[in-house]
């Protein structure tokens, strides 16, 4: 059935509530979006570096296999056995040239094809599959892959764009400026939050929030509103790009901004100040760098920790923010430590994270019953959708939600784009 | 591995004081607990199996386990709770010059200001720890998190 949506408003500066809360949304956001024809971030090139290597993945709440067939291709494919719908991989990660179905062995390749069933010819004459059983028509269904700089996507649409044009030059520069040089795995961090996979992309989408609910950031000065830096988007408003300028503001331009806040400028000092210290590595010099990429993806710099997070719904009410740290190939011990060290900024324990795990589960809880209420979305303007050169804006969230109308066809009348 | 009865006790009661410190809310005795030179991180087992240096909090030194606890008393926000922390046996491993090396299990659990409470975590420490006469410090403590999914988030430590 097709959901009807009441859009207080044209450009998405009010969004109801209930679209956080709704069963028949959430399937549908499954269908239209990861199913759909967004391009899902599934996981880097660099995991699965040898033929036969795998990783198990989730694209919304499908599960998938990604692997380097013996070809060197890359596949990816729906974890689930033709014949009764059982996971046929169980592991995280691993090698194999085979993949065997735990309940009835049926064999697939790496590249996901069906490649045999016991007993399909029966026993002694007896039994077995029907002779005009086509194997290959029962191969797991397969995604498109694509694959931009060593980030690996997927889409299960043959309706999608090229990868290319779907990050547009936007996404696809700056993913480069991320993977320009050989990465080096450092691990894994998983969180799971108590609050619609929504909540979470509006979060990173979100640059009014940072310097606020973070106090961190302001109070040791990793990052204020009054630094140099702004908000990108793709031509389409879908993708967008938080930045900032390292040490672009001074102390007393902070301090008159984040008066009226219960920021502590003066007061705290680090004992230890390796935390916040930063190694400039790239040309442009931004020393905080948020790519993010419909539906479920980002790309994440703070200071010289580096990494991607995927965003995966777990139902209607919860997600798993899966977020992979890595190193650059050529790094020496003293900067993978020094990266280790400045992870204490990101993922579920991050002095510049944490927070948000809370502000969305509080979303989740208070908003549970409400059908009427709309989020107020009007930070750094209201109506068209465009760049701006400065941080108090929450755009990018009116952006993400003009794209996910569209996809999910519910587009309010003369909406904008 | 024969260690004397006196260290382990010792270690016992520096175990309990640890995890009854964080239980309640005494984070910067928690703190007084180290060494000036130690390690203490949060790792979790699936890095640990795939041989992956990733931690979700490490503090190289005292000085970063005070600025950890002065940040969550006057700059970080998180979720009001209260944590349980149940400590199993501990077993001696080795003795690496002064330092006496053991694991220990936990389970943590974590309890809402209107009651709810849940599993937060549950894996083990890896200590090394130094006794001299009725006192002990901490050198190092790894936390090996069996809770790779960590619910909601990772504040007060483990």
């Amino acid at each position: 059935m097709e959901p009807k949506i009441d859009w207080p408003r044209n450009d998405y500066s009010r969004v109801p509530f209930w679209l956080h809360h709704d069963e028949g949304i959430y399937e549908l956001e499954m269908e239209r979006i990861f199913r759909g024809p967004a391009w899902s971030y599934l996981c880097l090139e660099a995991e699965i570096p040898n033929p036969g290597d795998f990783r198990t993945v989730w694209v919304g709440d499908t599960p998938v296999v990604v692997s380097r067939n013996k070809d060197s291709a890359i596949h990816a494919f729906v974890n689930r056995c033709s014949h009764r719908g059982a996971m046929i991989v169980r592991e995280l990660r691993g090698n194999a040239e085979r993949h065997v179905c735990l309940y009835h062995r049926w064999c697939y390749s790496g590249a996901g094809e069906l490649t045999g069933l016991p007993f399909r010819k029966g026993l002694k004459g007896e039994g077995g599959m029907p002779q005009d059983f086509d194997m290959k028509a029962q191969s797991p269904r397969k995604m498109k892959l694509g694959n931009c700089h060593g980030m690996l996507f997927g889409t299960f649409s043959d309706r999608a764009e090229p990868l290319e044009s779907y990050l547009g030059e936007f996404g696809t520069g700056i993913i480069q400026r991320f993977l320009s040089k050989p990465i080096r795995i450092l691990g894994y961090s998983r969180q799971r939050i108590a609050g619609n996979w929504k909540l979470y992309a509006e979060n990173l989408r979100d640059t009014y929030h940072a310097s606020l609910l973070h106090e961190f950031f302001v109070t040791y000065g990793v990052d204020r509103a009054t630094q140099k830096g702004g908000v990108k988007m793709d031509a389409r408003h879908r993708h967008n790009m938080n930045h900032a300028y390292a040490a672009t503001d001074t102390q007393d331009e902070a301090k008159a901004a984040y008066a009226d806040t219960a920021a502590r400028l003066d007061r705290m000092q680090l004992r230890d100040k390796k935390l916040l210290e930063y190694k400039n590595e790239y040309p442009d010099g931004m020393n905080l760098a948020a790519p993010t990429f419909f539906p479920n993806a980002l790309l994440i710099q703070i200071n010289n920790t580096i990494g991607t997070r995927q965003i995966r719904p777990k139902g209607v009410d919860a997600h798993e923010v899966f977020q992979t740290l890595f190193a650059y190939a050529d790094d020496d011990e003293a900067m993978v430590r020094h990266r280790l060290i400045s992870a204490n900024l990101v993922g579920p324990a991050g002095f510049v994270s944490m927070e948000d795990g809370e502000a969305i589960e509080v979303i989740q809880r208070a908003t549970r019953s409400e059908r009427q209420a709309s989020a107020v979305i009007e930070m750094g303007g209201r109506g068209e959708l465009r760049d701006l050169a400065h941080r108090v804006t929450e755009t990018p969230i009116r952006g993400f939600w003009s794209y996910w109308a569209e996809l999910m066809g519910v587009e309010p009348t003369n909406a904008i784009r | 591995m024969k260690v004397p009865t006196q260290v382990r006790e010792t270690l016992g009661d520096l175990m309990a004081e640890y995890a009854l410190s964080i239980d309640e809310n005494r984070l910067e005795d928690w703190v007084e607990l180290f060494d000036e030179g130690c390690d203490y991180r949060v790792v979790t087992r699936e890095n640990v199996e795939q041989g992956l240096p990733n931690v979700l909090m490490w503090c190289d030194n005292k000085n970063m386990l005070r600025d950890r606890v002065e940040s969550y008393r006057h700059v970080n926000l998180y979720n009001p709770h209260y944590d349980r922390h149940v400590l199993g046996p501990l077993r001696f491993t080795d003795k690496k010059g002064p330092a006496w090396c053991f694991d220990a299990p936990y389970s943590l659990f974590q309890t809402e200001l209107e009651g709810a409470s849940r599993l937060f975590s549950v894996g083990r420490y890896r200590v090394e720890a130094i006794v001299e006469g009725d006192s002990a410090r901490l050198q190092s403590v790894t936390v090996i998190a069996d809770t790779g999914l960590i619910p909601s988030l990772l504040a007060t430590p483990i």
